[in-house]
């Protein structure tokens, strides 16, 4: 159908035909459904019902944007947030925010958190039996740069147990959050360590249903990054959705 | 790096979306300092609206560790992005952003200014809304919601959205009027009875 030749509703606004481009949809097998019972908390907060599908509206394509005026100098160093150096292995962690064409993600928000080498949390929910660093709080934000490249210094976080199962074990991973260029492409995810044994037996991970897509999440060694020396590479790469490229079937008459 | 390139050069640079992965229990470590529950503390001159309300789970207990993060319009319907570009002034101060954790019982809430009609698909209008994410442990991908007004009935009963959800659950999506004036109340369920309606973006 072409929606372009439909008549805008409201006269008394004078609208004029405008294309907006909706966001494609993620591919299949590359996200976890809402119930994923090997991960038990998902058990009680996942819905029962369906999504119902949103159709594009302004709302969606646009979203919050950030500027540099929060984000101090050190934040995207975590090993200079405190008077000492924390315990643990310095590492670079960097990549580039892309979206599905292949475009880069300029000045988009990255928030990262992790533990901390012993694999602790500075968090009241984390009474795990291994010591917090009064140097190392394992938060850093950044924005990307023109051609959609961030990076972070930090230490290698360490594996923890967690209670989902008996002997259950998080493999080494840092937490991920991204704001792409609008609502449709906000992105919380984690990066893990590549040959981590525990990959295969933690149900977050598992929960992705697409081998290579899990894997994907999965850090590289990269010496190219790598400060001789001073601190291991590992490349991260994030493709946020990317916009619909045949606006045909997805273009709308909004009013002016 | 991509494959070979494809006969149709507009899919050569295709590449998948990174899976979703939940913010865990420690979301707050590295969500904090962007908490926004005030939109407007830099706005001069709007009235204000307090919505608040609680998340709760399929036993109903509330949930202690979700963040919520909403994105709506200004009084005139306008967003603060480049990709809304009607000859609208804007709010000077007003971003549209709120980030709120949830506290011990689950609570939430927003000060902020009731967000204007926003254009609607095809045409016409929407009626006021807020665009609601919420993230939490055992969630491993997030919730999208929106929030609309108990006391915009004539806009409501006009919107495209609100209209195609099925009637029996359009009331999980309608922010309640309170007592005082500018209070609303949205409780979200997120599973069983009273199931709040998600939507797919």
């Amino acid at each position: 159908m072409d929606s372009t030749t439909k008549a805008p509703a409201s006269a008394a606004t004078k609208p004029a035909p405008r294309a907006l481009r909706g966001y494609r949809a993620d591919d299949p097998g590359t996200q976890p459904a809402y119930l994923y019972p090997p991960y038990a908390s998902t058990q009680k907060r996942a819905p029962h019902e369906a999504l119902v599908r949103l159709p594009w509206s302004l709302s969606e394509v646009t979203g919050p944007l950030f500027g540099f005026e929060r984000i101090r100098a050190n934040d995207f160093d975590l090993t200079k947030q405190h008077d000492g150096a924390p315990i643990g292995e310095r590492i670079v962690v960097s990549g580039r925010v892309l979206d599905a064409n292949g475009k880069p993600v300029p000045h988009a928000l990255v928030e990262i958190w992790q533990a901390n080498a012993a694999g602790r949390y500075p968090h009241p929910v984390d009474q795990h039996d291994a010591p917090t660093d009064p140097n190392f709080t394992g938060a850093g934000r950044t924005l990307t740069d023109a051609e959609g490249r961030y990076r972070f210094v930090t230490i290698r976080p360490g594996e923890y147990p967690w209670r989902n199962h008996p002997n259950a074990w998080r493999p080494a991973h840092i937490h991920f959050s991204l704001f792409g260029p609008a609502f449709a492409t906000r992105l919380v995810t984690q990066m893990y360590f590549p040959g981590d044994p525990l990959l295969e037996f933690d149900p977050m991970y598992m929960s992705i249903p697409d081998e290579k897509a899990r894997k994907r999440l999965v850090s590289a060694f990269d010496w190219e990054t790598t400060i001789p020396e001073t601190a291991l590479g590992y490349r991260f790469d994030v493709v946020l959705r990317g916009r619909d490229e045949t606006p045909m079937e997805n273009d709308l008459v909004l009013p002016r | 790096m991509s494959p070979a390139p494809h006969a149709d050069d507009r899919h050569a640079m295709r590449q998948p979306t990174t899976s979703s992965q939940t913010v865990g229990p420690y979301l707050h470590i590295g969500l904090t300092w962007l908490n926004t529950a005030n939109l407007i503390a830099n706005v001069a001159g709007v009235r204000s609206i307090l919505v608040a309300g609680r998340i709760v789970d399929g036993d109903g207990a509330p949930v202690s560790d979700a963040a919520i993060e909403i994105w709506q319009a200004d009084a005139s319907g306008k967003y603060a992005h480049p990709e809304d570009a009607r000859d609208l002034p804007g709010t000077a101060g007003f971003a549209g952003f709120g980030r709120c954790p949830t506290d011990a019982d689950g609570r939430y809430a927003f000060t902020t200014l009731k967000p204007g009609r926003v254009p609607a698909p095809g045409g016409g209008w929407q009626a006021p809304h807020i665009n609601v994410t919420i993230f939490m442990r055992g969630m491993l991908r997030q919730l999208n919601t929106r929030i609309y007004f108990g006391d915009e009935a004539a806009a409501n009963a006009d919107d495209p959205v609100l209209t195609s959800v099925p009637p029996a659950r359009r009331a999980t999506l309608v922010a309640v009027a309170g007592a005082n004036a500018g209070d609303y109340r949205f409780d979200i369920v997120l599973q069983g009875k009273g199931e709040t309606v998600f939507f797919a973006v």
